[in-house]
């Protein structure tokens, strides 16, 4: 097991996967709302739309560690609340917390286990589970006495050698449930070598159904349909229509019942010279919505593989009274508009669509009209309108498929930024993602001087709003009022010929204002109390709330004042002289219903802060005394709410003069201070200000960035984000008419006032649309540029389109180019539309050059390589595919493009291509020359004037070179198939020579360097690994000479002479698309960051003593057992999928930790011999040691 | 000569009931159809790599997804002709 490993990662999650693998629609709050639960990766989340803005919030999301294969929600008879039912490969189970469990396989995702489909009687009586071959089983759903769900166990419904296309549960109304499946059966053409029962092959609609009287699972009726058919409709029954459905196969829609006629109708098809008239379309997606109100009242709409929704309507006979009978007359079909190709739809009762995408961003939209009044031809429409019938609304960011993703600082800040291809098609895009909150600004004014601090305070203790803007300069104050415009006033009492310290609004309606000379007590009639500094002395330092004054002298003596009985300030008697220089002062909020807060906390130019008690029998008495590793530039006590304790904890925060922040937690009673934490906000000294966001109080900390410091909404844990803003001198709470919970702040000698919307998200993402599917990028060695290859399988390319454009025999009036960002390229089997392009990302933040590839070549890889013949000039190289076919992998030649970098990279001129056998589908920069993966062939190539001249070739692996890696002479080779393969160049010999290869197939899909003896990689299945070199081969590899001891040495089994030692692997569950070693916070530690293709981001850290490793091991452990997973799939089972888990700790289980209720808490915490907020201390440091 | 049969027996019941179970006179043709059959309802099965090779083929997924199930009928090609 995973103990013996010498090496361990603790696997976290940054970002989670966006693709979602289906979305469902249900009143799971039990209320009239209606949310959306969609289904990404092993995560359940569940979104509420908001009509009234438009948006779609996240309410919850769920790791279930396990593979979400189908998800349905269904009601049952009787109740009004809304149930989920969650299929895993597993289980059946319900709501997020689980009100049933059944298990129905235990080995995987595979043939003959169901869980491919699901369908749920629409009454909720019954579900059925299929698998893609034979079995289906059907679990009846009751509620017993208690009105708790129960479910019974299954009733087999198998037939062998039968293959399931497609699923749905009949409405049926309340006679017996009844479920349809397309199905094909394979037997006959098993046993028939001439292959004339291949060609007979029919495929059926059968309908199964639930005999609930006497349990019973009956075939009940089946006939052929279309043999392309793939997917099926519920169609209303009962009231609300004819029952049966809707099956939908190439070209065409055809409405089936057991006892009704078939209706068929076809797809229309789009028209234009682009288009090839004989391509047929099918069905995608869909979605069944019945309209409130009438019976009989529903629709369709159905999704082409173009994206194009169809509008079907079914119309039925009528009585005489003009009520439908359920008779069918004829099907409608009629185009509605053209959104991305999804993987699910849903209509909302609000007059929202859904589109969960099956690649990129997912839609919202809004119905304007069901198209009903429109001039659309129906039946049989070929015609294309390009007005859409609904607007848009924002999307929902995802990021998948995520092709490719590389750290780069690129900017020059503290942290460094992550940028990625994702997408297909014409909606792909280029993506920065930074870490930060966004920040929306309101005013952003130039002020005559420039102010070293900001205030903002209200008038008298019950107004909602602030009224005065106090602004301090070097050696006066300037008040400004706010209302329907801000101006400066000047009758406000306040003392202006001086700087300001501090601004507090004072009792019931005084105000104070603390400067070097004294503090001014204005009350509310214009009154002024003075109390004067005395002589030789000024202020340094002041700290105010609404009942109590502290300030610090020059002479290190603290005065306190205290507010009494009618409203004037009392100064305590007694000065608290410190030992050093006061820098800064710190008193918490008055809690509710006490006079005084009891703490104050003094930052001292020694490197200490003290608490002094400021209870009336033990005045300014010192409590407790932290050390530091600078001297403190800001203090802040304040109340936030605390994971731990599960209610809201007393803090200290504490600001240095190094930039490093520090949170401590202050002991309400004893004035102690426990449970430090720490983190580098940037090199200058860090200032701290209490701010409201989103109805919390938070910490707003100023250092070379601003840094919000909140509880987060869903976890409570304390989260510690930089703000999409730039670096703010000083900061206050801002709270007027217009905004309510806004912040102000100073930035050079602007004014600036913001607000912070949204907590939930600290990736900040920001697009640039690409051209086709990008497939890799590389980046400038030296400028800020990147480069991408984008190639679209089935799509013309862009000379084909103009040839088939200018073709005066074919364009027949109507050839509007429609725009490609809804509607797709025109597609023809067989081509390819490629290009290259050149990105900027910081300045332009666009495309600058596209470079079209003609001869129907696609790329397949790039590098960046500088070539020692050439005076280390860099070039662009591009390797291509011409006539490429997928599967099985075939291609008629392949080429290396050679571009010249011109105007520091923003433009490529092309010099040259070589013809080799196959596309090159790796390249790599070595030495001062080309490296190349052609097929099994590993090359080496010099650049000549008319071509690339080869140098050294050898066949290093058994099937397909698909990555290349170097560090010094060594290289790694990733096969596509047989893992990775370690080889070394020998420069005398001129000789490439493999050394070590592994012993299990892995489909590698992206691999990197971790050490000189290291590899991390990640393969097709969805696996991440950490593959070693014996010291001893390693050694041996790189000893001086010939090479020759090493050519000659005897293979091992057919392979290299060694093979390499695991050390680590792990299951994600998505696909690793890229891997690489970085560091991703300022000052953090190097980790791995994968990018997986759904959009995942994760990151592995190593540790780095055994006596985390313990911890953690021990705590997850505890974890799997208290927390079980959701779905019901053993966690441990669930990571080692494919290899048994080794040497990997899964952070995004250990982390759930923080979410457990508190007894659970306390009793891992017994466990472990350690206190919750130790253990909840280890979690959060060894995130926001290396990442967000 | 019972044991042989009762071998026999629970053999034939396992074949029954799970797919793919082997025994001696397994051919090529039904080992490597198994086999095939079992890969494409793994494609089908993990929704990672159905996008994957979606992306691949430049199609979209559910026409990926009834691909695959149709390539499940007859995998490897025509049966052999039997000889007996």
């Amino acid at each position: 097991m995973a103990t013996t490993s010498t090496m361990f990662m603790y696997s976290l999650t940054v970002q989670p996967p966006t693709a979602i693998t289906q979305a469902i629609l249900g009143q799971f709050a039990g209320t009239k709302e209606q949310q959306i639960v969609t289904a990404s990766g092993s995560r359940l989340t569940l979104h509420r739309p908001d009509p009234s803005q438009g948006k779609i919030l996240t309410a919850l999301s769920h790791d279930v560690f396990g593979i979400i294969r189908a998800i349905a929600a269904f009601r049952l008879a009787g109740s009004n609340k809304g149930r989920i039912t969650i299929v895993e490969f597993l289980p059946a189970q319900n709501r997020f917390s689980r009100l049933h469990l059944e298990t129905f396989g235990k080995s995987g995702v595979r043939r003959v286990i169901p869980g491919q489909y699901l369908a749920v009687d629409p009454k909720g009586r019954a579900c059925l589970i299929a698998s893609a071959e034979k079995n289906k089983l059907v679990y009846v759903l009751n509620r017993n006495s208690q009105a708790e769900l129960t479910i019974s166990s299954p009733l087999e419904a198998h037939k062998a050698q039968t293959l399931v296309f497609a699923l749905v549960a009949l409405d049926v109304a309340f006679s017996n449930p009844v479920f349809a499946a397309l199905e094909v059966d394979y037997g006959e053409s098993d046993q028939d070598p001439t292959g004339q029962a291949y060609e007979e092959i029919e495929k059926t609609l059968v309908y199964y159904e639930l005999d609930l009287g006497l349990n019973h699972v009956v075939r009940k009726w089946a006939d052929p349909v279309d043999r392309t058919a793939t997917i099926l409709f519920q169609v209303p029954g009962g009231q609300d229509g004819p029952s049966g459905v809707l099956v939908c196969g190439e070209d065409n829609i055809t409405y089936r019942h057991s006892n009704q006629e078939a209706f068929r109708v076809a797809i229309p098809r789009r028209r234009g010279a682009t288009e090839d008239p004989q391509r047929k379309r099918s069905i995608v997606a869909g979605v069944m919505h019945k309209l409130k109100g009438a019976a009989g009242a529903f629709f369709f709409l159905l999704q082409t593989e173009d994206g194009d929704l169809f509008k079907v309507t079914i119309e039925m006979a009528e009585d005489e009274d003009g009520a439908p009978t359920g008779e069918v007359q004829r099907l409608k079909i009629k185009y509605f508009d053209t959104v991305p190709v999804s993987s699910s739809l849903c209509i909302l009762k609000s007059g929202f669509l859904f589109v969960a995408s099956e690649f990129g961003n997912h839609q919202f939209y809004q119905f304007e009209k069901l198209g009903d009044d429109d001039e659309e031809i129906e039946f049989t429409s070929d015609d294309f309108p390009v007005d859409a019938t609904e607007p848009y609304t924002p999307s929902v960011d995802s990021m998948n498929p995520l092709m490719d993703c590389k750290v780069a600082n690129l900017t020059d800040e503290d942290a460094p930024q992550i940028y990625s291809i994702c997408g297909t098609g014409a909606r792909s895009t280029f993506r920065t993602l930074k870490h930060g909150l966004e920040v929306n600004e309101i005013v952003e004014s130039e002020l005559p001087g420039v102010p070293s601090a900001v205030w903002t305070t209200k008038l008298t203790r019950d107004d909602t709003f602030d009224a005065y803007i106090i602004l301090s300069f070097t050696n006066a104050t300037l008040v400004l009022s706010i209302g329907e415009t801000v101006e400066e006033v000047t009758d406000t009492g306040f003392l202006s010929s001086a700087s300001t310290l501090a601004v507090q609004q004072l009792g019931e309606d005084g105000l104070i204002q603390v400067h070097p000379k004294g503090i001014r007590h204005i009350r509310a009639d214009r009154r002024v109390n003075e109390w004067a500094a005395p002589q030789h002395r000024s202020i340094v330092a002041a700290t105010t709330n609404e009942r109590q004054v502290a300030v610090a002298l020059s002479s290190g003596e603290i005065v306190y004042f205290e507010m009494d009985s009618d409203g004037a300030l009392a100064e305590y008697d007694e000065k608290k002289e410190m030992t050093g220089t006061v820098t800064c002062l710190s008193l918490g909020e008055v809690p509710e219903g006490r006079v005084r807060s009891n703490f104050l906390a003094v930052g001292c130019d020694d490197s200490t802060v003290r608490i002094l008690s400021l209870d009336p029998d033990s005045t300014l008495e010192n409590k407790s005394v932290q050390a530091l590793t600078s001297a403190p530039s800001a203090l802040s006590i304040m109340a936030m709410a605390d994971s731990s304790s599960g209610g809201s904890t007393l803090y200290l925060h504490i600001g240095l003069y190094s930039g490093v922040y520090l949170r401590t937690v202050l002991d309400e009673v004893t004035g102690e201070l426990s449970d430090t934490r720490t983190r580098f906000l940037g090199p200058k000294p860090a200032k701290l200000f209490r701010v409201s966001v989103q109805g919390q109080t938070a910490v707003l900390a100023l250092s070379s960035r601003p840094w919000l410091g909140y509880s987060d909404p869903v976890t409570k844990a304390f989260m510690l984000t930089p703000l999409n803003y730039p670096g703010l001198e000083w900061g206050w709470n801002f709270s007027s008419e217009q905004c309510t919970e806004g912040m102000v702040g100073i930035q050079g000698q602007n004014l600036r006032i913001f607000s912070i919307e949204k907590l939930t998200d600290n990736l900040l993402q920001e697009s640039i649309p690409l051209t086709y599917t990008p497939r890799q990028f590389v980046r400038h060695p030296d400028h800020p540029y990147f480069y991408t290859i984008e190639s679209e399988n089935n799509v013309l390319s862009p000379a084909t389109k103009a040839k088939l454009l200018e073709d005066p025999a074919i364009v027949n009036g109507d050839a509007a180019v429609l725009p490609p960002e809804e509607f797709g390229y025109p597609r023809g089997r067989g081509h390819w539309a490629s290009c290259i392009s050149i990105i900027d990302p910081i300045t332009e933040k666009s495309v600058l050059q596209k470079v079209d590839l003609d001869d129907n070549e696609a790329a397949v890889s790039m590098a960046t390589v500088s070539f020692a013949s050439q005076e280390d000039e860099v070039f662009l190289v591009v390797g291509t595919g011409k006539d490429m076919i997928v599967s099985p992998r075939a291609s008629t030649a392949g080429f290396i493009h050679v571009y010249r970098f011109h105007e520091d990279g923003k433009e490529i001129e092309f010099i040259h291509k070589t013809k080799v056998e196959e596309p090159p589908m790796a390249l790599l920069g070595f030495q001062g020359r080309l490296l190349a993966g052609v097929g099994k062939d590993l090359r080496i190539y010099d650049l000549g004037m008319r071509q690339l001249l080869r140098k050294s070739q050898t066949e290093v692996v058994p099937n397909l070179i698909v990555g290349l890696q170097t560090q010094g002479s060594r290289i790694v080779v990733s096969d596509v198939q047989e893992s990775v393969t370690m080889v070394v160049y020998k420069f005398q010999e001129n000789k490439l020579i493999p050394f070590v290869d592994d012993t299990i197939a892995r489909w590698t899909s992206c691999t990197t360097m971790v050490d000189y003896e290291t590899v991390a990689g990640g393969d097709k299945f969805g696996n991440l690994w950490l593959l070693r070199c014996p010291t001893k081969a390693s050694e041996e590899a790189d000893e001086e000479g010939s090479g020759a001891h090493l050519l000659h040495e005897r293979q091992y089994l057919q392979g290299a002479p060694h093979r390499l030692a695991l050390m680590a692997h792990f299951y994600p569950q998505d696909i690793p698309m890229s891997i690489q070693k970085t560091n991703l916070v300022a000052g953090g530690r190097d980790c791995l960051l994968w990018a997986g293709l759904q959009g995942t981001l994760g990151i592995l850290v190593p540790f780095v003593g055994r006596e985390d490793v313990d911890f953690f091991q021990t705590l997850e452990q505890h974890m799997r057992s208290e927390d079980a997973p959701l779905a019901g799939r053993d966690h441990l089972i669930y990571r080692s999928y494919y290899v048994p888990v080794k040497g990997v700790i899964d952070g995004d289980l250990c982390e759930r930790y923080t979410l457990l209720p508190t007894d659970k808490k306390q009793m891992i915490a017994g466990e472990l011999d350690r206190s919750v907020r130790e253990i909840e201390r280890k979690i959060s440091d060894i995130r926001t040691r290396s990442a967000y | 000569m019972a044991d042989k049969l009762r071998a026999q027996q629970q053999l034939e019941q396992l074949q029954a009931r799970y797919v793919g179970t082997g025994h001696a006179d397994t051919t090529k043709f039904e080992w490597s159809s198994n086999i095939q059959r079992d890969s494409y309802a793994s494609y089908v099965g993990h929704p990672p790599l159905l996008s994957y090779m979606a992306i691949g083929m430049g199609e979209c997924r559910e026409k990926v997804r009834g691909a695959m199930i149709e390539k499940m009928i007859q995998p490897v090609g025509k049966p052999p002709e039997v000889q007996d």
